[in-house]
């Protein structure tokens, strides 16, 4: 088997498939795609409910029919793909070693790398839950594969954490087959899950969302036969006197999504702290010349269509890297969060002759109504920009288009913070 | 006949705009609070006559995957959501299947079609 390529894709969900298609329209030709799981389209293909593809495509596409837009362009162009092929390791100098039980193991090379590895989902030890360990506690996205894909029903009678969009949808799709979906349980004082989804998966079913609650302990022997909760305080404690059991069968945790970045670790990538995934330029290339980072790997976002935006822009920067044609850098801007942002993706922009319009992308730390979020520098009183918003909350990523001149006018760190009006 | 208003979170969009329906039995007489035209139609139908999509799945017989995801072409009045999902769990169609196959016609002699979502194949092609 052939063993050098111009550009190496690792994970072929809508972030892969997307900078791979997109790195083909730039002129490459060498390009091989390298996914674990025996199908392309990543974690759409268990997303079957819609709501995908409104700002890509103007229409309401399911999961699988988005994914499948990406995997027809992907077949269209002729690009190379492994399937049941997990990478190991991704070494600085661009090497990759991976498995599969087809080929064994094998070792690659690649001018350019596009790591687009997706999340995974906290789990319940990630989040120590106390209690006994029964058969029967799982993540959303764990029962979503079982129902949406493998064709089981993991419960009948269950207790959700966490209101995410994930812990949403499941709600609803517990309810529809037939099970029975006590409450959701959400520790903080709001969902971070979007208001449709309350709505259409909750609310239309009268599923009860229980804020400021949480679950302080699983009960049962081989097989869950319980759930306590208790409502928690300021500080996210429980409070004395809430308790109360809940008899359940099934403890679906969705807490929260990390960036699967064991890979980017072995590869010499920094990291960013508050994301967990890596330190980009606006041309999403990461500290390792030559390696890209997009989707979820990068930034948890809620919406695909971002996810494909990004990664188009990862796969025409890669190919532009092989092809040596990326704009000369004359400086570096870091982009730093300030009061109520918690993070921004990318963390730096570099100055070129003519740095091009940027999509800057964060999440506030907190619920803020009427706000504004401005972009400033230390020394200076004035914003360079400024962007009203009539809501701000963690649940919703913001995105901000900034012209290029105003990267280009300055020399020192940029901030970017909310101001309430 | 007296009016009644109706809060309603349209679920067009992320967006999530609170609309308000003031309306006289089952007719519509005033929207405000909507930011776009689609949000007007989606709130006046749910002061009525709540609709959705249903997505969901069917069962394969010797296909690369053991189910098909699918979706109603057209949306299902809400309080019939749960017949349709008891129909659909008895059936079982036979591979192969594409995307945006008709699945299943006329369910429940509802006039809607359940529309395939995914392709699946048959077992080793
Ligand atoms: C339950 C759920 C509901 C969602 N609902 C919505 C919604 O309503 N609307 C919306 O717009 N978005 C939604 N999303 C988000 C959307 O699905 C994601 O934004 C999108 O799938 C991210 O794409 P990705 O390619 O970054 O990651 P993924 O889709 O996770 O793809 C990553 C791929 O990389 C592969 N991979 C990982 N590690 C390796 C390795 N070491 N070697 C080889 N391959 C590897 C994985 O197998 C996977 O195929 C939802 C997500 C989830 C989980
Ligand atoms: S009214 Fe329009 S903008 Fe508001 S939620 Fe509905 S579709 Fe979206």
């Amino acid at each position: 088997m052939k063993t050098e390529y111009d550009l190496i894709v690792i994970g072929g969900g809508p972030a892969g498939l997307a900078a791979a298609t997109a790195a083909y329209d730039q002129g490459l030709r060498d390009i091989l795609i390298v996914e674990r799981d025996r199908f392309l389209g990543g974690i759409l293909n268990q997303c079957i409910h819609t709501g995908f593809g409104l700002q890509e495509f103007r229409e309401e596409l399911t999961g699988p029919e988005y994914a499948q837009r990406f995997v027809d362009k992907t077949l269209e162009d002729g690009i190379p793909f492994l399937l049941d092929t997990m990478v190991l390791a991704v070494r600085p100098d661009r090497t990759i070693v991976a498995i599969s039980p087809k080929l064994g193991r094998l070792e690659l090379h690649a001018k350019a790398i596009v790591l687009s590895m997706g999340c995974r989902e906290r789990t319940r030890a990630a989040i120590m839950v106390p209690g006994t360990r029964p058969a029967g506690v799982m993540t959303a996205g764990t029962a979503q594969r079982y129902m949406n894909v493998e064709g089981y029903l993991p419960g009948h009678n269950v207790v959700i954490l966490g209101s995410g969009d994930v812990g949403l949808i499941m709600a609803r799709r517990f309810t529809l087959e037939g099970a029975r979906v006590n409450a959701v349980l959400e520790i903080m004082p709001y969902s971070t899950g979007l208001t449709r989804n309350i709505v259409q998966c909750l609310d239309d079913y009268g599923i009860p969302l229980l804020l400021n609650h949480t679950v302080t302990s699983v009960h049962g022997g081989k097989r869950v036969t319980g759930v306590s909760i208790a409502q928690v305080d300021d500080y996210r404690r429980p409070v004395p006197g809430t308790e109360r059991e809940i008899a359940c069968d099934t403890l679906i945790t969705s807490v929260g999504l990390v960036p699967e970045n064991e890979l980017s670790k072995t590869a010499g990538v920094q990291l960013d702290p508050i994301t967990g995934g890596a330190v980009v330029n606006q041309r999403l290339q990461t500290s390792v010349p030559g390696v890209f980072a997009c989707g979820n790997v990068l930034q948890v976002h809620d919406l695909v269509d971002n996810v494909s935006e990004e990664s188009q822009r990862a796969g025409r920067s890669a190919a532009l890297y092989v092809q040596d044609k990326l704009p000369q850098t004359l400086r570096s801007i870091r982009v730093v969060p300030a009061s109520g942002i918690r993070y921004v993706v990318p963390q730096c922009v570099d100055v070129t002759e003519q740095t091009e319009t940027i999509k800057l992308f964060m999440r506030p730390s907190d619920v803020f109504k009427g706000a504004s979020v401005e972009l400033r520098t230390d020394s200076r009183e004035e914003p360079l920009a400024k962007f009203r918003r009539s809501r701000l909350t963690p649940g919703e990523m913001v995105v901000l288009t900034v012209q290029g001149t105003v990267f280009a006018a300055v020399e020192a760190d940029i901030l970017v913070g909310v101001k309430v009006l | 006949m007296s009016t009644e208003v109706c809060e309603i979170t349209c679920i067009v969009c992320p967006t999530g705009c609170k609309v308000r329906v003031v309306r006289e039995g089952s007719k519509v007489i005033e929207v405000s609070g909507n930011t776009c035209k689609r949000g007007e139609t989606y709130a006046s139908q749910e002061a009525v006559a709540p609709q959705r999509t249903l997505t969901t799945s069917v069962k394969v017989t010797g296909g690369d995957f053991a189910l098909v995801s699918v979706k109603s072409a057209t949306l299902v009045p809400k309080a019939r959501l749960f017949d349709l999902m008891k129909a659909v769990q008895k059936l079982r169609v036979a591979a192969p299947i594409r995307i945006r196959d008709i699945v299943v016609h006329d369910v429940l002699g509802l006039g809607i079609d359940l529309v395939a979502t995914r392709t699946v194949r048959k077992t080793g092609e």
